[in-house]
């Protein structure tokens, strides 16, 4: 599988992305979670998923981790997107497209401007 | 859903809620016995017979002890609505291995899917898991075990940007290649 040429480009990747990293060390850390359950998946999270790295991907946005979690509990408004900017309380977003997903990495994490009008309560 | 892809990455969150540390997931086409295998292997928690029972079929036992999902029964019926089985073995302490069968050529018989999604995403949001990814189509295989690329990078996250993409390629090019060499 990960032939040498790959190895070496990870390698190239990794020196490449700690740079970027030591940058931004001042600004904190965002997390992004996805949940994941079976309501979530079948509401399409994986493609909301996608979205979210893709947009990472192509607009070169350093220092988010993406993680996943099961079903939160509120089905039906799947799927569901958290944002945790540094210290501030974590963000919860409802019937999260593709398209409200990159939205949410355009303005929420790298603008730490909240998207009002898809933000949910849990 | 519609795609086998969805159900492997649902199935998938199965094991991860059971703590699984190892999970290996595989897709093997053959054509000669016109069989689709799919397997998620893990070394979670297990369950017991009961549970495993339940787990397959939740309007049958009367168990009302644990919360259970559809994800199961619904891929189950869709295997044998394409003359094939659904086979769930698992150990208390040990792990659970899910085997489904499809015959390929069935018309009934779902899309496979964004293999490639199901897996980056699987890979990228559960760190801590120690991925095993297999595609094949008879003899053209595509092998991935996320060890080597944990070890290459050390702390540095799987979402960079940077790391993003050539662990993407090497998942996109890695199926597709398994598809073109069979075509």
């Amino acid at each position: 599988m990960a032939t040498i040429k790959s190895l070496e480009d990870l390698k190239r990747a990794r020196e490449e992305a700690l740079k970027k990293r030591e940058l931004k060390a001042s600004s904190g850390t965002v997390q992004v979670i996805v949940g994941m359950g079976t309501c979530g998946i079948a509401a399409g999270a994986r493609d909301t998923m996608k979205a979210i790295l893709e947009t990472i991907e192509k607009d070169s946005i350093n220092g988010v981790l993406v993680t996943q979690t099961g079903c939160v509990g509120v089905c039906e408004k799947e799927p569901i997107v958290q944002v945790i900017l540094g210290e501030n309380p974590k963000v919860s977003y409802g019937k999260v497209t593709p398209e409200i997903a990159r939205l949410i990495v355009k303005e929420h994490v790298v603008n730490g401007k909240i998207v009002e009008k898809n933000v949910i309560q849990l | 859903m519609r795609e086998l892809s969805l159900h492997l990455l649902d199935i998938a969150e199965n094991s991860i809620a059971a703590g699984a540390k190892n999970i290996t997931m595989s897709i093997e086409e053959n054509s000669s016995t016109d069989l689709l295998k799919l397997k998620v292997i893990d070394d979670g928690r297990g369950m017991d017979q009961d549970t495993v029972k339940k787990v397959i079929d939740p309007f049958v036992t009367s168990r009302t002890t644990r919360k259970v999902g559809l994800g199961i029964p619904l891929l189950k019926e869709a295997a044998e609505a394409c003359n094939g089985s659904l086979d769930l073995s698992s150990e208390l302490g040990k792990g659970t291995a899910l085997v489904v069968t499809f015959q390929n050529s069935h018309i009934d018989r779902m899309p496979l899917g964004d293999i490639p999604t199901t897996f980056l995403n699987l890979l990228v949001s559960n760190p801590f898991v120690h991925w095993i990814f297999i595609y094949r189509i008879n003899d053209k295989e595509f092998f991935f075990d996320d060890e080597e690329i944990k070890t290459t990078l050390g702390d540095v996250p799987l979402t960079e940007p940077e790391i993003l993409k050539v662990v993407r390629e090497i998942i996109d090019t890695g199926i597709s290649e398994v598809r073109t060499k069979n075509n």
